[in-house]
């Protein structure tokens, strides 16, 4: 068997894999979407790599990249860097999560005061135009 | 500092690293550290948002009375698509991940793996050992070739790509060699020793790279052990590890656990971590009955698993927790966590009131990991936190 680490390293497992969307097309955005936020991802972190070898040094090797191992601050301060930029991409996610929030507030709200529950930006428009 | 309150894991770079561990590059490194803040995210800030959707459907008037009709009524919601299929990606590009680094030093790991394992009477391989269908027909973990497939001659690119990886899927919870259940094993027995409990021999039963194991034979040198595991690749890398990690009481020897060679009664000791849920519902009685026939008198026996689902357990929860069985690869998890396993463990022969069972925490180094037993509960993930329930029964 001829080894070619990059097409194995992508190797399908055994088992159907499950849908998730109406459209396959969305299943396959979302996961061609997440390897490359993770791309970048790595990416941003080898700059961090090189800007925190830079200032430490002066110069570059292109050796003490590949050996750079973060302390326990640097790789810290990484994670949390990780975290805003996840946070930052999934925003929408977020917000939609918020809208929980916001609906039943909007429903509570609605059935002390009598007025229409929607929190739809268009429909509140007309309901604030016409009370 | 206002993000001073965020869980932050540590880097991969902390992984501990043994004689056949495979060597990461910076960027290696890099896609580990993003996979795991993502697993964490995906468990803190979106999973509560699959809850609020659900919670949604029941305030109008939905009535789910089994957790297959929660899971209908979830995967018509947008929030529960998005996190299923990022928590399908984030494991299909932790091992994409660790399999590229694998494969492109497959050839120098198998050579220190022939170094250490060279006329080593510690591992035991048998060819006329059959992989049984509940580990061949999916890939468990979506873990590509499973467990057993062999790439090359004397491989341990499974053993390799497992070893390295499963740090992203536990968020680094389980430690430096992700031991933390082996750990919590051996803090257990010391326990049970300091009450007169001291066995002589322990069988670890389905013991893949020796993760869980080796904390035991470390903290009890001179206990003889046996790990039995049905995957060849598995094994060879076990035995390499263990060597290079100065560890020479296990043998780890190619059995399926269905039926043992081995003496009744010949084990004071047996356990079994994450293991049972990996089997079917033939196997497991088997299994059960040779746990029994193995005990010697006065004897334990320890399994280390997920809850069980009982009419106590939210259906929310239940179907949570089930998810893995069809979105994981584990065909066998909602079965076995379905089942009475002290009825299961009764009709092997154990008495009942022999059987308890008893809560247990992944024993980590708390400077550099987060501890499980302290772990947020809004951070619960379904299965994937380091706290288990452990069967034990004596004979």
């Amino acid at each position: 068997m001829t080894l070619d680490p990059i097409t194995m390293a992508g190797n399908k497992a055994r088992g159907k894999r499950p849908s998730y969307f109406k459209e396959a097309d969305t299943d396959r955005l979302m996961a061609i979407l997440m390897a490359l936020a993770g791309e970048l991802a790595v990416t941003r972190e080898r700059v961090d790599t090189l800007e925190r070898l830079l200032a430490a040094r002066g110069l570059l090797e292109r050796e003490a990249i590949e050996n750079y191992e973060p302390d326990s601050d640097a790789a810290r301060e990484r994670g949390l860097w990780h975290q805003d930029f996840i946070a930052r991409i999934l925003r929408v996610v977020q917000q939609e999560i918020e809208q929980f929030d916001e609906d039943r507030q909007a429903r509570r709200q609605a059935r002390e005061e009598n007025v229409s529950a929607t929190t739809e930006l268009e429909e509140l428009i007309d309901e604030l135009a016409s009370t | 500092m206002a993000d001073a309150d965020r869980q932050v894991p540590p880097s991969w770079n902390v992984v501990g690293r043994h004689g056949v561990f495979p060597e990461a590059r910076h960027d290696d490194v890099a896609r580990f550290n993003f996979l795991t803040n993502l697993n964490i995210h995906l468990a803190s800030q979106v999973l509560p948002g699959v809850r609020k959707a659900y919670d949604y459907r029941v305030e109008r008037g939905a009535t789910p009375t089994n957790r297959r009709e929660v899971g209908e009524l979830l995967k018509r919601e947008p929030m529960y698509q998005f996190w299923s299929s990022m928590r399908r990606n984030t494991m299909e590009m932790r091992q994409q991940n660790s399999r590229a680094m694998v494969f492109r030093q497959l050839p120098e790991l198998v050579e220190k793996a022939r170094q250490l394992n060279q006329d080593s009477e510690t591992l035991q391989l048998d060819s006329a050992v059959e992989i049984p269908r509940y580990i061949s027909a999916v890939d468990i973990h979506c873990m590509p070739g499973g467990y057993h497939t062999e790439y090359c001659e004397d491989d341990i690119a499974a053993g390799a790509n497992y070893d390295s990886g499963i740090f992203v899927t536990t968020a680094g919870m389980l430690g430096r060699y992700s031991d933390g259940g082996g750990q919590a094993l051996a803090k257990w027995l010391r326990d049970e020793a300091e009450s007169g409990f001291r066995p002589r021999r322990i069988l670890d039963i389905g013991c893949t790279v020796g993760h869980n194991i080796v904390p035991l034979a470390q903290a009890f040198p001179d206990t003889e052990i046996l790990a039995i595991d049905v995957a060849p690749p598995v094994l060879r890398y076990a035995n390499a590890r263990a060597k290079s990690l100065g560890v020479d009481n296990i043998t780890f020897r190619q059995e399926n656990a269905e039926s043992i060679n081995a003496e009744d009664g010949s084990f004071d000791l047996i356990i079994t971590c994450m293991f049972l849920h990996e089997t079917s519902s033939r196997a497991l009685p088997r299994i059960l009955a040779e746990t029994h026939r193995l005990l010697a008198d006065g004897g334990k026996v320890v399994h280390i698993e997920q809850p069980q689902f009982s009419p106590d357990m939210p259906l929310y929860e239940q179907f949570m927790r089930d998810w893995d069985t069809r979105n994981n690869n584990e065909p066998f998890w909602g079965t076995l966590h379905d089942l009475d396993l002290f009825e299961a463990m009764e009709q092997a022969g154990f008495e009942r009131e022999k059987i308890t069972t008893q809560g247990l925490f992944a024993v980590v180094d708390e400077t550099l990991f987060p501890s499980a037993a302290k772990a947020a509960t809004d951070n619960e993930d379904y299965g994937r936190k380091p706290a288990w329930h452990a069967y034990i029964a004596s004979k």
